[in-house]
């Protein structure tokens, strides 16, 4: 009896996002009569907030190491700025332009790394610079002006949806990858139990195992079969799924991910142990450059112009997005997956209030107290 | 009236996965100094968080009775009201605040909220004036040694009209000298009808002072003796605690010593923020195979600023120096090459120094080196578990779990942990700060145990240490530093206190 009533109170407090998201998706989804989970929309919100999760995957990382970035807005901007000098005014070719960005993103990263983590100057300080910098060169580059339209190619990014091999009413290679990933998923949990059982460790009792995979493939095959009735999955989805799985691997696999999570835990233990915490948090902000640029070529993408107003407040919302994803503005906790719950939960919000007609006055501050109240949750519930 | 000031009947207290006080009782008489004493874990700091409202009202079982009556404290607030003040294991001092600022955080003298500066000051002078402290009280607590703080937290109690004075291992990161000191003023106190209750894992100090004393063991009262009527020996109370005889305080030593196998030669280095200032003045030293070499030193002589800049440049600036591994130079100059060459430093702070405390034990414990549960370059989680469960049976750490926080593990427990990663990171130098602090003696003869089958293994051991007899019973050989000069070198045989004592105040005399 106490047994299971420690298991509901744990399992809320572990997935206690994830509740609030589905929650969320349910209320909208009466409120909007329907029209929230609908194939048509659900491939909007994915599109829509595509480079919110870029950027929430990177701020999370950020926050992780015990700093902060809120330069992201004005350094996505500068980058869909030079994406549009390179491929519309120079014209060259499309996937030389995104390398250069991408590698612009990082050395911008690493400019900002470098004062907060060989200088020691704040981040809070270095980014805030940062932030008026690049809105600034954005205005330079651009003379003020939107430059558009971009080849057809880089749309895609953005855009496009996977090709079908068939004609039928659903799109069938979307299905098939559906199943493909439960499959893999499946694989690699028989073998992280087969591992567990090697080491004599107790294991989930199997019906809870089994229930626990069903449920997961379940919930993948959902989500394909819903996206398959209208065009498939966006190409945009790949990307993501991509950096999730990769960073996700990073963060819990490799030596790298646990010495940036002992940065942000306790900086001078980290130290003493061995881990350079200087060059730690130097990658982090290498890394979120690279993402800010990605995301800034997604959003260009997406509008099909490099504007000046683009990427304002994207910041606000990256961090919005790790805060309610479970980071802590002191360091060491927070998860790639969480990062992506709290994208989705200012996503979902943001979508089905405009689906509801809510001006976008009303939006920020529901959004605001949305914020707050998520987080409050999760401090009272882990307080307890 | 019951001659009692506080009764503590039947308080139950549980944590997840962790019943750390089970029907405790505790009495202690008006007017009297009361030790508390137990292993690490045995509940102790429980207990006072629970009399004092950290634990408030309502999350523990038991009544509390002060001055007879029943007290349901539901934050600190209420019961320092009462007069009922207690001093943390770990000090909570805002370094960047001033003597004075501190003593007065949360009751500051002030009308309609404005400061009294004026009052504020004078008043530090005369509660400073009665721990026996002669210092500027603007000076910020980051500038004064951890004795001097401990007195600050004194005066910052003697401030709140204290009636019952609650002090957890208050001597813990004293020296002899400043512990001496400390115990002096509670006995003065005591003079002035204070009842105090002290926590302590050093017996001597405890046999000296107090009048009663509750040994507690796994969370429940094994005996309570009072110093006039019972025989209390120190043997008795370490039979109580942990629930068996130990014969001796230091294990049999029998490593095999060797050839030199770690040397440091010509060694310099400047404080790091005021450059002029030099901290460690050519210091020589070197550790023979399977050698257990000591530091011994007074608060401040440079030991602890010798070993972490020797480790990784963890220290100091304008370093200066050369270090050999079997005669041949290495490389020391960041804290993973240090690793890398076989060198390990074990902080005297724990909490700052030496854990995540957040992270799990599992994460600590592995830390120092993640290389020995990766597989394919990738972490192996459940070679990571493994490990980890081998480390907390090795190192006898009490913890429900190693999926525990270590913030939540007992301070002894959490030393065990520090410890355990660097056993870890199977080091060939292992650097030891202050070992045993806050350790229960079982768990430090498990440690010496530990050191010396190292040194049997071959490994070449340094420990720094402010307690002279642990010292005098586990090294082979000692130096003395003082002012940053190493001012002698004895062998373990020919020293004793006095002779340590001598050169660790005298200064540049060199030793054959
Ligand atoms: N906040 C907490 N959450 C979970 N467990 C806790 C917490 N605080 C203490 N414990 C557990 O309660 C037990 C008693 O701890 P306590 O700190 O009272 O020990 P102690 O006697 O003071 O030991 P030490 O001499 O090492 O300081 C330990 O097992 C500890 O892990
Ligand atoms: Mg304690």
């Amino acid at each position: 009896m106490n047994t299971l009533k420690e298991a509901i109170t744990n399992n809320v407090r572990r997935f206690g996002m994830i509740i609030a998201l589905v929650g969320i998706a349910l209320l909208f989804q009466i409120l909007t009569g329907g029209a929230l989970l609908t194939p048509l929309n659900i491939t909007n919100i994915i599109m829509q907030n595509s480079y919110i999760i870029i950027l929430a995957i990177g701020m999370m990382i950020v926050i992780i190491t015990g700093e902060i970035d809120l330069s992201v807005g004005s350094v996505a901007a500068f980058v869909g700025a030079v994406a549009g000098v390179l491929l519309v005014t120079l014209d060259l070719p499309v996937y030389i332009g995104i390398i250069l960005c991408l590698l612009l993103g990082a050395a911008i990263g690493a400019w900002q790394g470098f004062w907060v983590a060989y200088m020691n100057i704040p981040a809070f300080v270095v980014t805030l610079a940062g932030m008026l910098l690049f809105r600034g060169l954005t205005l330079v580059v651009l003379g003020g002006r939107t430059i558009a339209p971009f080849p057809g190619e880089f749309r895609t990014m953005s855009s496009a949806f996977l090709p079908d091999i068939s004609a039928g009413e659903l799109k069938l290679l979307t299905l098939l990858i559906g199943g493909a990933a439960s499959l893999i998923y499946v694989i690699y949990e028989l073998q992280q139990r087969r591992a567990a059982n090697y080491y004599n460790f107790n294991t989930t009792p199997f019906a809870l195992f089994v229930s626990k995979i069903l449920i997961i493939i379940l919930v993948i095959n959902a989500f394909t079969f819903v996206l398959s009735q209208y065009q498939g999955l966006p190409v945009v989805s790949l990307i993501l799924i991509a950096l999730v799985l990769g960073y996700t691997f990073v963060m819990n696999k490799t030596v790298l991910g646990r010495h940036i999570y002992a940065v942000g835990g306790n900086a001078n233990a980290a130290k003493l142990s061995g881990v350079r915490t200087k060059k730690m948090k130097f990658l982090a902000f290498v890394n979120m450059g690279f993402l800010a640029a990605l995301a800034g070529l997604v959003f260009a993408s997406r509008l099909n112009a490099a504007t000046p107003q683009a990427g304002q407040l994207f910041e606000l919302d990256a961090i919005a997005a790790a805060v309610i994803g479970g980071a802590s503005f002191t360091g060491g906790v927070g998860t790639i997956f969480g990062a992506i719950i709290g994208a989705l939960v200012m996503g979902v919000l943001n979508n089905g209030m405009s689906l509801m007609g809510i001006g976008t006055d009303w939006q920020q501050a529901i959004k605001g107290l949305v914020l707050l109240g998520a987080v409050a949750f999760d401090v009272l519930s882990k307080n307890k | 009236m019951s001659g009692f000031i506080l009764e503590m009947k039947h308080i139950t207290k549980t944590f997840p996965g962790v019943k750390a006080l089970d029907d405790v009782n505790l009495q202690v008489e008006q007017g009297s100094i009361h030790a508390l004493i137990g292993e690490n874990g045995a509940g102790k700091s429980t207990l006072m968080k629970v009399l004092s409202g950290v634990h408030p009202f309502g999350t523990y079982d038991g009544e509390i009775f002060y001055r007879d009556e029943l007290c349901e404290f539901k934050s600190i607030n209420e019961s320092e009201e009462k007069g009922i003040v207690i001093i943390h294991q770990e000090l909570a001092l805002i370094p960047e605040l001033s003597i004075a600022e501190n003593i007065f955080l949360g009751n500051e003298r002030a009308e309609r909220g404005i400061i009294n500066w004026n009052e504020t000051i004078l008043k530090t002078t005369e509660l400073l004036k009665k721990v026996g402290l002669n210092i500027n009280p603007q000076e910020k607590i980051k500038n004064i040694g951890v004795g001097q703080q401990q007195l600050v937290e004194i005066a910052k109690a003697l401030s709140k009209d204290v009636e019952l004075l609650i002090l957890d291992e208050p001597t813990a990161s004293l020296n002899e000298e400043d512990s001496a000191n400390l115990l002096r003023l509670l006995k003065e106190f005591q003079g002035q009808g204070m009842t105090s209750i002290l926590i302590s894992h050093k017996l001597k100090e405890l046999l000296s002072i107090s009048d009663h004393i509750t040994i507690l063991r796994d969370g429940q009262t094994v005996s309570s003796m009072s110093m006039e009527k019972d025989e209390v020996t120190e043997a008795k109370i370490i039979k109580g605690m942990v629930g068996r005889d130990l014969a001796n305080l230091y294990p049999e030593r029998n490593a095999e010593i060797g050839d030199i196998y770690f040397e440091v030669k010509d060694w310099n280095a400047f404080h790091p923020l005021d450059t002029g200032r030099q901290i460690l003045k050519d210091i020589h030293m070197n550790v023979r195979k399977g050698e257990v070499v000591g530091m011994a030193g007074l608060m401040g002589a440079g030991r602890t600023e010798f070993a972490m800049s020797v480790f990784g440049r963890s220290y100091g600036k304008k370093i200066t120096g050369t270090v050999y591994k079997e005669g041949k130079e290495i490389n020391v100059k960041t804290v993973d090459k240090a690793i890398d060459n076989g060198l390990a430093y074990v902080s005297e702070n724990r909490k700052e120094y030496g854990l995540i405390l957040m992270d799990s034990v599992r994460k600590n414990l592995t830390l120092a080196n993640l290389n020995s549960i990766t597989s394919k370059n990738l972490l192996d989680l459940h070679k990571e578990v493994k490990v980890a469960e081998d480390l907390r049976q090795k190192m006898n750490i009490k913890t429900p779990t190693i999926e525990q926080s270590t913030g939540n593990l007992s301070g002894g427990n959490q030393q065990k942990v520090v410890l355990g990663k660097w056993l870890n990171a199977e080091p060939e130098v292992l650097i030891l700060d202050e070992p045993t602090r806050g350790i229960d003696v079982g768990a430090k003869f498990e440690i010496y145990k530990i050191i010396n089958s190292l040194a049997e293994s071959g490994k070449s051991i340094i420990v720094i240490s402010s307690e002279l007899p642990e010292l005098l019973g586990i090294c082979d050989r000692i130096y003395t530093i003082n002012e940053g000069r190493i001012t002698g070198e004895i062998s373990a045989e020919e020293a004793d206190q006095e002779k340590l004592m001598t050169y660790m105040t005298e200064s540049g005399r060199e030793e054959a």
